[in-house]
């Protein structure tokens, strides 16, 4: 039996939640809300830590405090929610399949549909770190899991490869509860983390942070017991003289997330180079007409903030397709990354629309610059819009807002880069 | 702190990316001159942090009946760094009966800091014979 619906959104993590009741608030009246997890809220439920919301709501909460706050106008509203719901896949016209365990198999079919899956953690596999296969190596998101929802401290002597913000929280959270972190490894010279949480999460412990290091080697039979750290240089090269034991029964990794896009995959979407999501239009649509993405399986933020806002332009973008009442513009504007950046979300201009004066674009560096001008050309190379900046780092996501009326008429292309402060530069 | 001479402490200023090295010089903890900044929060944030640093403490409690083990906590207001870890050996001590309201206060003096420790998560209590998550969900 195939249940039609207006609008099925995939995932109740922040961005689902965020993008169920936007969708509601633009005037539709059927949205279904898929989540394989027991309860609503995603990864924000184990995230017990403060440092939420104060973009969005201007007050600092933590993430089970600012998921409760869509969690319960979504229970209040006419949302229809699906917990322990797999979806298995979707097709191009739409079509969901999806499991679980009262109802079997199920099959949806949905008007418009938006893709909010979030991202998972690279793992030790991804980094393909030698030695034997024992037990203790975890990624640092799973670690979280285990202390915060299950009640599990998963062990005493703590290693932790990456300074990524989810491994700086973890730290603290596991010299919290009484285990000895005895370092915090990255291999690159800076940390990919906050200050805030360099300061609050490992030299309140004393914990050491050690750049342009990393694990070499992993020893253990069953319990893993120690591990090989070394130094790399610029170039990434092994220093084995710095090599050094250290004996630990516990390896977090905190080394990257992936947007989970297997779905999106099947169904025909390709990936784009960079933010690892499917390329998407100022209305977070993908190429396929009436499925948006956002959230983390888009892009992976930092700040939660950030996704309820992407996930209520995709919801307010879902709706006006159900109801049919957007402008395609004549021609769409394509835009590109150039130096300095890895990528800009959204990937084109697509829509037109009297009503909107500010188009906001996200965007991460490829390496952190002080005192630069994020320059915005058209094909032409003329320069249209300039946003200083007295710091960037690839570890905070940079936001600009481009007015629409300084868009030229007929252009097709528009190149974000980035550009020293008193410089000026032609483009390339 | 117990600085009884001169004394030079460096802080690093959380309130930016570019984490400046905020130099605070004292004598018998009375701070004498403030460097290294770049901005007058850079000063605000160094002044704070060497006269009297404090920190929301989250963490989590055992829940009794509860549909999980753990409600996240909070302290309702920042703690001083100092009592952190009297803090946590409190906590863990601490059970609370389910169902658990966000906000509802879980101690209410918290190492002796006079401050509350409060839920951050509501907790419905365990449905383990009628556990049926789409039924109740689905209105």
């Amino acid at each position: 039996m195939m249940r039609e619906h207006q609008l099925v959104i995939i995932g109740a993590g922040p961005a689902g939640l965020a993008a169920a009741l936007e969708a509601e608030k633009a005037g539709l009246e059927d949205i279904v809300l898929l989540e394989r997890d027991e309860y609503l809220g995603g990864i924000l439920q184990q995230c017990i830590h403060n440092g939420f919301g104060l973009n969005y709501f201007g007050e600092e909460l933590t993430g089970p405090e600012y998921a409760e706050r869509f969690i319960d106008d979504v229970r209040e509203s006419s949302v229809k929610i699906r917990l322990k719901t797999m979806v298995l896949n979707i097709s191009p016209d739409k079509k969901i399949t999806a499991i679980n365990e009262e109802e079997g198999m199920i099959f949806l079919k949905a008007q418009a549909i938006i893709l909010a899956m979030g991202c998972r953690e690279r793992t030790r596999e991804a980094l393909k770190i030698p030695g034997t296969r024992p037990a203790g190596i975890l990624t640092a998101g799973t670690a979280q899991r285990f202390i915060n929802i299950e009640g599990y401290l998963p062990g005493r002597e703590v290693v932790i490869l990456g300074s990524g913000d989810i491994g700086l929280i973890m730290a603290r959270r596991m010299a919290l509860e009484g285990a000895e972190v005895k370092g915090v490894l990255e291999i690159m010279p800076y940390s990919s983390g906050l200050v805030r949480n360099k300061v609050q999460c490992l030299d309140d412990f004393g914990i050491p942070l050690k750049l342009q290091h990393t694990v070499d080697y992993i020893y253990g039979k069953q319990r893993l017991e120690a591990v090989d750290v070394i130094q790399v240089d610029d170039n990434f090269n092994r220093l084995t003289e710095t090599k050094e034991r250290i004996e630990c029964d516990t390896l977090l990794l905190s080394v990257g997330l992936i947007p989970e896009n297997e779905l999106s995959q099947d169904m025909g979407l390709k990936l784009a180079d960079g933010s690892g999501g499917p390329p998407v239009n100022e209305l977070r649509e993908t190429e396929i007409p009436g499925v948006y993405a956002c959230g983390n399986v888009l892009q992976v933020h930092d700040l939660v903030d950030y996704v309820s806002e992407e996930a209520e332009v995709a919801a307010r973008g879902a709706a006006n397709f159900i109801k049919d009442s957007l402008k395609k513009r004549e021609k769409e504007i394509i835009i590109e990354p150039g130096r300095g950046i890895n990528f800009v979300i959204p990937h084109k201009i697509s829509y037109q629309d009297e009503s909107r004066k500010l188009i906001r674009h996200f965007l991460r560096v490829d390496e952190p610059r002080e005192n630069i001008k994020i320059v915005i050309r058209d094909e032409a190379g003329s320069q249209i819009a300039r946003f200083g900046r007295e710091i960037v780092t690839p570890g905070e996501m940079e936001t600009v807002k481009l007015p629409e009326s300084l868009i030229p008429e007929g252009t097709g292309k528009l190149e974000f880069s980035i550009e020293a402060e008193g410089v000026e530069e032609n483009g390339k | 702190m117990e600085n009884n001479d001169a004394n030079e402490n460096t802080i690093v200023c959380v309130n930016c990316p570019r984490g400046c090295r905020v130099r605070v010089q004292s004598q018998n903890g009375e701070i004498t001159n403030i460097t290294g900044y770049q901005c007058d929060l850079g000063i605000d944030y160094a002044r704070e942090e060497f006269k009297n640093p404090t920190r929301i403490l989250p963490t989590t409690v055992r829940v009794k009946g509860g549909e999980l083990e753990l409600v996240p906590v909070k302290t309702a207001r920042p703690i001083p760094k100092a009592s952190i870890g009297e803090a946590m050996q409190e906590l863990a001590g601490v059970r609370v009966q389910a169902p658990v309201k966000r906000g509802q206060v879980v101690v209410e003096d918290i190492a002796g800091t006079g401050i509350e420790v409060v839920a951050t998560r509501s907790i419905a209590l365990s449905q383990k014979e009628n556990n049926t998550g789409n039924k109740k969900e689905t209105g």
